[in-house]
């Protein structure tokens, strides 16, 4: 019973509602009140992934214990691969705050913005704890619905539109998810995942069990944007203020998106050959679609949305191959390979990706606009945003020493190892058109032409927005260093371990 | 509205509030409790703006009240759920105060104080909702 645990949802809730508070009576406050949230959260977060060493460990609220091994109180479990999503949370949570202050400053009422934004880390934190599947959809509708608000926050036409079709589709995914929940509880009479999967485990009626499956899968596949359900995502991200965009496309798809679908699937359900090759395939489609609907954009933020949904398919996919094997019972040190591959991806493109979307934003600050055919020239005149877009469209498309290479090499290594040729070329490729995509982002916005094209004086961005893309450039030079075999076994393997190993994610929840 | 609207409203608006707060106040003792009373306590308001019209309350004070008690609201019961960790138990929402007979008012240590703040806070949030509709829809009037 770690009481850093429940923490980790109640400071940002309470700096939300302080916010709201404090910000009425005194203006300017609500920054510091939500920077050092932020603060507070990413320490506590850290502190758990190092004081914890990968360890489960379980949080049960108002002091239920478990009767007879039935888990009757909603219980929060930290192991190793939420520590690690808590970690991305907070510290691009936190970096988003800081570039959102001198960002921010141009919309009226910031108050609200930093409410949501607080309510929104609250949300997906209460995500990754939950070990109760109720408890999920709850959370998950905090902080949908914060990040419904906070797309549309600059009420103009298209953040109108944008947020109306988000909205539409995230109402239908939550629809489902709790169709599914409700089917879950009408058969186990339980919510707990761990118990879930005990009860499961006695015996089911197949068609049933797969109804459930595909229930979740559709849901959570609309909240992370693979590729049937991608529609949203594009005008969502692009539409948004660009420190959400960071937040959405860095964070919040792989929070109550990738992270519950994986954990669902390796951690409540069977795993099973047909599901396995389904998330496979869904992984692939929209690793490969996505990348080949990116290259045509002159939208950059639309761009690095569909580059979102590309490098999300690497995810999946490795994790499906995982699966694969672990269905099939062969091999496993190959699946463990796979999914240390996937997770370190997930890890590296939440860095990249947030950096991305924040150096689009001091575009769209200092030069007013997003278009690729508008810009040129702006290396001179922003040497910092010019320099930390170079490292990190260097790390999406895959280029050593940055933290991308390494990822897709595991997973390329491990597509190989398991005999997955096609996908392991299919992986390459992809690769091949990103760099050629970031390519021309580079050469359009900053090295073509001269920057009296815009027709305004463009200037360097304020200080704290350039702190935050610099220190996400290191942050993606150094997360190469989880590849070396003492960092990964330190950080990576227990996130594997835990699901990969069948029993050891309940074992401690029942009390087996 | 008619002068028979606006007499009976005002005969009803008291007792609705007071039927409120009677839910609330038994909410760990009869079905019901914060959410469901704070409804009613937000009808008994909604009654009184659609019977006298917008301009009888000061509608932009009182939204800016509303979303301050809402905010106030949720911050105490976090606090007193704070205060189980705190209370030596380390226990986040842990129930620590004395539980009391069964069945009297005053017993189950926590739950009755988190049924008041719980309604408060629906109550504000559901009249926050509905001023924020009709202040909208005067100002594209305008």
């Amino acid at each position: 019973m770690n009481p850093l645990i429940p923490l980790l949802v109640a400071i940002p809730l309470a700096g939300a509602f302080l916010t709201m508070i404090i910000g009425r009576f005194i203006t300017g406050i609500p920054r510091y009140i939500a920077l050092a949230t932020l603060l507070l959260t990413a320490f506590i977060s850290f502190w758990l992934l190092v004081a914890g060493g990968g360890d489960q460990s379980v949080y049960i609220m108002g002091g239920w214990e478990p009767v007879n091994g039935i888990p009757i109180g909603i219980h929060l479990v930290h192991d190793g691969f939420s520590a690690l999503v808590l970690c991305i949370i907070s510290l691009i949570g936190l970096l988003s705050v800081l570039y959102s202050i001198s960002y921010i400053a141009r919309y009226t009422s910031g108050n609200y913005f930093y409410a949501l934004f607080c309510l929104m880390i609250a949300g997906m934190n209460g995500v990754v704890l939950s070990g109760d599947i109720f408890n999920i959809f709850v959370f998950l509708e905090i902080s949908a619905i914060s990040s419904y608000a906070l797309v549309a926050f600059g009420v103009e036409k298209n953040e109108l539109e944008a947020t109306l079709k988000y909205q539409v589709l995230g109402a239908v995914a939550s629809f489902m998810v709790l169709f599914a929940i409700g089917f879950i509880y009408w058969s186990t009479k339980t919510l707990n995942i761990a118990d879930i999967r005990a009860v499961f485990s006695e015996g089911h009626d197949r068609s049933y069990y797969l109804l459930i499956q595909i229930l979740l899968l559709t849901g959570f596949g609309l909240k992370a944007a693979i590729i049937p359900f991608h529609a949203w995502l594009p005008d969502a991200h692009s539409s948004a203020p660009s420190p959400i965009s960071a937040m959405l496309s860095g964070v919040l798809i792989k929070a109550v998106g990738i992270y519950v679908i994986i954990r669902l699937f390796f951690n409540m359900f069977e795993i099973t050959g047909a599901m396995a090759v389904m998330i496979t395939t869904l992984g692939a489609l929209s690793m490969a679609v996505g990348v080949f609907l990116a290259i045509g954009q002159w939208d950059i933020k639309r761009l690095l949305a569909y580059h979102s949904i590309s490098q999300m398919g690497y995810v999946v996919m490795s994790a499906g191959i995982g699966m694969t094997l672990l269905a099939r019972g062969v091999r496993p040190e190959v699946a463990a390979l796979a999914i240390t591959g996937g997770i370190f991806h997930l890890v590296n493109h939440a860095a990249f990706k947030g950096l991305l979307f924040l150096n689009a934003g001091a575009i769209e600050y200092s030069a007013g606009t997003r278009d690729l055919h508008e810009m040129g020239g702006l290396a001179r005149p922003m040497p910092v945003t010019s320099a930390t877009s170079l490292a990190a469209s260097f790390s999406i498309s895959g280029i050593p020493p940055f933290n991308g290479f390494f990822s897709k090499l595991i997973i390329i290594v491990a597509a190989v190892m398991a005999r997955f040729y096609l996908l392991a070329a299919l992986a390459a490729v992809v690769s091949i058109i990103t760099l050629a995509s970031f390519m021309k982002f580079q050469r359009y916005a900053f090295y073509n032409g001269e920057p009296g094209r815009i027709g305004k004086e463009i200037k360097e961005v304020p200080l704290p927005m350039l702190m935050s893309m610099v220190t996400l450039a290191v942050i993606c030079l150094l997360l190469s260093l989880l590849a070396l075999p003492a960092i990964r076994d330190a950080v990576l393997t227990p996130a594997t371990d835990i699901l990969i190993d069948q029993m050891k994610y309940s074992s401690q929840i029942t009390g087996m | 509205m008619t002068v028979i609207v606006k007499k009976t409203t005002q005969l009803i608006a008291g007792i609705i509030f007071l039927y409120g707060i009677y839910i609330i106040l038994h909410g760990h003792l009869t079905p019901g409790g914060g959410f469901a009373g704070g409804v009613i306590l937000a009808g008994s308001f909604i009654l009184l703006i659609l019977a006298f019209g917008s301009d009888f309350l000061h509608l932009l004070r009182e939204e800016r009240g509303s979303t301050l008690y809402e905010n106030l609201a949720i911050l105490i019961v976090l606090f007193l759920a704070l205060s189980g960790l705190l209370a030596g138990a380390n226990i986040f929402f842990g129930n620590w105060l004395p539980h009391g007979t069964p069945g009297e008012l005053l017993s189950a240590g926590f739950l009755p104080l988190y049924n008041i703040f719980v309604g408060i806070e629906v109550a504000a949030s559901i009249l926050t909702i509905f001023l924020a509709l009709v202040i909208f829809k005067e100002e594209v009037m305008k």
